[in-house]
């Protein structure tokens, strides 16, 4: 948060003037960045479609052993890694986005912020886990 | 919202938001269903029961439908942010097309599912 060390005199040793450091930042702060994330994490997901589909039609109809063996082999473990990754990536960024259209109470808007990190991210790390540990076969 | 008539590419960007708001919803669908993978058969057997389920499967039919149409509504706006598709035949086209081609994989994926034995 460099904006609140610019009010005052500047203390630090930063040589960018105020303007500087909120230049090309725009409305939601933080700049373009997001924007660009979303697409890549897009194009990842719309690559992976096909083997992710194929995935789960190969455990349709199996018992949990069955399951368990196909998840637990790398390949198929790196493509739904890779897969939970770029989709909570993708859907933190895309329900910020919903955040900050909809709702402009401040706090309010920040704590939806923050919910929705945790979701995504609790999200993607239990399905991490649920595979790690079908990779290593406990 | 009364000054604009309501158009199709007006009502699909309300659609591809809907269904990503859907989606992530249903992410805890999957993580629920490998969670209950690594767990056992006991907890496997749950999510095959829920699945196996008329309202299950309605709940999964819809993610496929809105994952389907998430994506190739969302290649519409990769073909946008290249800079391609802005004439007004054009938009409406390539929204059609988003808008068909949902349904139609969705229908083909759960055609194909059925095909090989998942609707046992």
């Amino acid at each position: 948060m460099s904006f609140d060390e610019s009010h005052g005199a500047p203390k630090g040793s930063s040589m960018r003037t105020p303007l500087g450091r909120v230049r090309n930042l725009g409305a939601a702060h933080s700049g373009t960045s997001d924007f660009w994330r979303q697409r890549i994490t897009g194009v990842a997901m719309t690559l992976l479609m096909i083997p992710v589909i194929v995935i789960v039609m190969m455990l349709l109809g199996r018992n949990q052993a069955g399951a368990a063996q196909i998840l637990g082999s790398l390949p198929i473990a790196v493509i739904l890694l890779l897969f939970i990754f770029a989709s909570a990536w993708h859907m933190k960024i895309g329900m910020q986005v919903v955040i900050e259209d909809y709702i402009h109470n401040e706090k309010l808007k920040l704590i939806s912020i923050m919910l929705n990190n945790f979701f995504s991210f609790a999200v993607a790390l239990a399905s991490t886990y649920a595979i790690l540990k079908l990779s290593s076969g406990v | 919202m009364q000054v604009y008539r309501w158009t199709l590419t007006m009502a699909l960007s309300i659609v591809h938001r809907a269904t990503g708001i859907a989606l992530y919803a249903g992410t805890l669908l999957l993580a629920w269903w490998l969670i209950a993978t690594a767990s056992g058969p006991a907890a496997y057997s749950h999510v095959q029961a829920f699945t196996g389920s008329i309202i299950g499967r309605l709940i999964v039919f819809g993610f496929t439908w809105a994952l389907m149409h998430h994506m190739l509504s969302g290649i519409r706006h990769f073909v946008w942010d290249l800079g391609y598709g802005f004439k007004a035949n054009e938009r409406e086209a390539l929204t059609w097309g988003a808008l068909i081609g949902g349904i139609v994989l969705t229908v083909l994926v759960w055609i194909i599912a059925y095909a090989i034995g998942g609707g046992r």
